[in-house]
């Protein structure tokens, strides 16, 4: 049977036919769809989220080690976080087989860097297979499955957000039948003491070298000939590119990328007169391959920024010469505005990041949807680096700036749980002074509402206690832990003042629910009142998307606002700032 | 021999019901037995954000996103995006796009940043064939403003190759039983638009 599947969903398919029986992760785009798949189409394989990436990699391990067949999903960043197990578990390798995804960024749609996790394998010694489309995600994470048990190795699937998110045809097969297999005691393998560890060390080298064989035979690794003067060496979603830039050429496609099939590579590199390599962002290829000795180019003609597309790689061949001519786009673009994405209509974020832009202090920022308090109008956000980073930067900080200015740290509740929690536990020990914002909308909201440990439920739809966060910040020592409804303005400044000022590490944990999460929030709209309205703007600064120019104008010309009904939540906030009273209950307005 | 290979960019503003129509298109592509692949970009952008999805169709499709240039039509469902994104498309492409104007609180809160007044006209003057429909309308007259996705399609199904009834069959599958009339009617309203009729 065919189906019409993302490479995310491909991979959650290929979940129920490699007989995987744990899949963990935590969300993070372009990873995501996976572990929503699973639980959603395959309800017979157990999937959970994890509160981040090194406990979803750790729960993984323990499920391999306990002999079942593992899967964990991340986005590139999170292995980061999850890089001690992952180097670690290397050494040991496993009793069932293990597999974990990393979906990479190229260009950055939804992150923060655009890192290269191909390097992150080499790095561990641990091999990588590398889809480049739908069907081969599926068939890759099945062959992963066996060459992590044949290995003895965690192996890695290296996505990118276009092979994630891009839609292809997939044949479906039938879920493999495998033996039963438990934890079996071997602590020379698994306790990586320094004894244990150096021996392992040793088995990881000489597993490379049983790896490196089976490189050069897999079929992972393919050529594909045409009897062309020029070679392509590529793999992942590039070799699509390559493919529509020029269909006809040979092609040496690597699925298998770490370790590289070096000689059968070389092989092909003499059979042509020119051989480029085309990947995206770093030339992680390319220095290996140029490392062995061999002539080939690549970065040179494609650049290792943002993700490469058709018409990219078309261009780097012609600039390279090994083709003629390359489609143009005819039509010039009009230079427009731009279109960031912003807070939603109703947002609980939204009156935190007005009173933090009215108080002028430095905020240190997270990840999640309120990262968008940076951008105009709000523009109340100072710093972004990672999940987590806003508590510890705000310590140091503080601790070398005074805190007369004040330094708040904002985060979100699945950030907090995330990486926020040893923040905290460093302020309260450290003694900072520094006030820490929880923006608690009760869901994972930027990347589409998942569960999480505060939201009662996980991800296979079970009903746990929720955790409450004012009482574990007030267990890990926080004195000045303060309630706020961020619907209402004036109190949201007031109590940030009042925790700004007080001496020792505060917390304030906001309480209104993501508007779209589970279910869409909707209270009665506000209207805008035109003969009231005097144009003033100020409702414009609070970039509330429900919230636009009418077609009126005041005396200087400037436009009075219109509020879109199907959008205004109900929210209030706009009506707190109105200085002329002019945003109504629309129900109140029908009766004036 | 007839044309096979198709490209569509479907445009809009996050939230506006792109992926959905996305969706339909494809899945009619496929049960034509033509090989599809369909590339979108979820997550950030769909925060009020511009969101863009690529449809390829072709006996066999390498790249799931379009050569620049290369657009053979370009489906818009609000008028700048529609203006913005026209240099994907090829020189004898189409452009459909629903008349909304959608204005980002950017534009209104920043000086000198425009929101332009005249988007299809700017679009006219570069390209031949444009149809601009008031999609948000139709789809009120037709009772749900959640029709004009269906209502673009039916605009769509004209300057592509499939039947009629496959359309029909995908549309009675993808939507909720109790949506499916309405939906049959708006596609069908749709595709009674077609660039003789608006130009007229
Ligand atoms: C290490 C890592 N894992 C995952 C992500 C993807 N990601 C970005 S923000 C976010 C969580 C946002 O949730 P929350 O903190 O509750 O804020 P909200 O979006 O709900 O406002 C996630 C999972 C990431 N950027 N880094």
């Amino acid at each position: 049977m065919k189906e019409l599947l993302s490479g995310n969903e491909a991979v959650a398919r290929g979940v129920l036919e490699a007989g995987v029986k744990l899949a963990v992760g935590y969300p993070g785009t372009p990873s995501t769809e996976i572990l929503e798949t699973v639980a959603d189409r395959y309800p017979s394989v157990y999937a959970q989220w994890s509160p981040n990436e090194k406990v979803a990699f750790e729960v993984g391990i323990g499920a391999s080690m306990g002999g079942a067949r593992a899967l964990v999903t991340m986005k590139h960043v999170g292995l980061n976080v999850a890089a001690d197990p992952f180097m670690t578990f290397a050494y040991t390798g496993v009793n069932g087989g293990f597999v974990f995804v990393s979906a990479d960024d190229p260009e950055m749609h939804s992150s923060q860097n655009e890192q290269d996790n191909r390097f992150f394998a080499k790095f561990a010694q641990v091999p990588f297979l590398e889809p480049s489309d739908s069907q081969e995600s599926k068939d890759m994470l099945l062959k992963a499955y066996e060459i992590s048990e044949k290995f003895d190795t965690p192996v890695m699937l290296h996505m990118t957000t276009r092979i994630s998110h891009s839609k292809g045809v997939v044949e479906l097969g039938e879920p493999v039948k495998l033996e039963e297999n438990r934890f079996k005691k071997d602590p020379t393998k698994y306790v990586m003491i320094p004894a244990n560890a150096r021996g392992r060390h040793k088995v990881l080298m000489t597993r490379l070298e049983e790896l490196k064989k089976f490189s050069e035979e897999t079929e992972l690794n393919v050529v594909e000939n045409n009897g062309s003067k020029t070679g392509i060496i590529t793999g992942g979603v590039a070799y699509q590119y390559a493919k529509e830039a020029a269909p006809d050429f040979d092609y040496f496609k690597i699925g298998f990328g770490f370790p590289l099939p070096l000689k059968k590579i070389g092989e092909f590199i003499k059979k042509h007169e020119t051989v480029l390599v085309v990947e995206e962002l770093e030339p992680y290829y390319e220095e290996q391959i140029k490392a062995a000795g061999f002539k080939v180019e690549g970065k040179k003609y494609f650049g290792n920024l943002g993700e490469l597309s058709p018409y990219r790689v078309a261009l780097g061949m012609k600039e390279a010469g090994v083709i003629d001519e390359v489609a143009m786009p005819v039509y010039e673009p009009e230079k427009l505005f731009p279109r960031p994405p912003v807070l939603c209509p109703g947002c609980p974020h939204r009156g935190v990041f007005m009173a933090l832009r009215k108080l002028r202090v430095a905020v240190t920022g997270d990840i999640g949807c309120y990262t968008l308090g940076v951008l105009q109008p709000l523009n109340a956000l100072d710093s972004c680096i990672c999940m987590g980073a806003s508590i510890g930067s705000a310590i140091g900080m503080e601790r070398v700036q005074g805190s007369d200015k004040g330094v708040v740290a904002v985060i979100g509740d699945s950030t907090f749980f995330h990486s926020g929690i040893t923040g905290i536990l460093d302020a309260v020990y450290n003694k900072s002074n520094v006030t820490t914002i929880i923006l608690d909308n009760r869901a994972t909201a930027m990347t589409g509402g998942q569960e999480h440990p505060g939201t009662g439920h996980t991800l296979m739809g079970e009903e746990v206690p929720q955790v409450d966060v004012g009482k574990l910040v007030e267990s890990l020592g926080v004195r000045n832990v303060r309630h706020l409804d961020p619907y209402d303005y004036e109190k949201t400044l007031e109590v940030i003042k009042e925790e700004i000022e007080k001496p020792g590490p505060s917390v304030i944990i906001t309480n209104r629910p993501c508007v779209l999460m589970p279910r869409r929030i909707m209270d009665e709209p506000y209207v805008i009142d035109l003969e009231a309205c005097t144009g003033c703007s100020l409702c414009f600064r609070i970039s509330c998307p429900a919230i636009s120019a009418s077609s009126e104008k005041n005396k200087r010309g400037n436009p009075k606002a219109v509020i879109d009904q199907t959008l205004c939540t109900g929210c209030t906030l706009c009506a707190q700032i109105c200085p002329e009273e002019a945003i109504i209950l629309k129900s109140q307005f029908v009766k004036a | 021999m007839e044309k096979s290979n198709f490209n569509i960019l479907i445009v809009g503003v996050g939230g506006q019901g792109v992926l959905l129509a996305s969706e339909i298109l494809s899945t009619v592509a496929m049960n034509a037995g033509l090989d599809v692949k369909k590339s979108e970009v979820h997550g950030m952008s769909q925060r009020g954000g511009v969101v863009s999805t690529h449809i390829k169709i072709a006996p066999k499709v390498y790249s799931p996103t379009i050569h620049q240039g290369q657009v053979d039509v370009l489906l818009s469902f609000e008028q700048a995006e529609a203006l913005r994104a026209v240099n994907w498309l090829k020189k004898d492409g189409v452009v459909i796009t629903s008349t909304t104007t959608l204005v980002p609180s950017i534009v209104t809160s920043t000086k000198g940043m425009n929101y332009p007044e005249n988007a299809v006209e700017l679009i006219k003057d570069r390209v031949e064939r444009v149809i601009a429909l008031e999609a948000d309308k139709i789809a009120g007259e037709l009772g749900n403003p959640r029709l004009v996705n269906t209502i673009l399609l039916g605009v769509m199904s004209n300057y592509l190759p499939f039947e009629k009834k496959a359309w029909l069959e995908t549309l009675k599958a993808k939507v909720k039983a109790k949506f499916v009339d309405i939906n049959l009617k708006a596609f069908e309203t749709g595709r009674e638009i077609k660039l003789s009729t608006v130009d007229a």
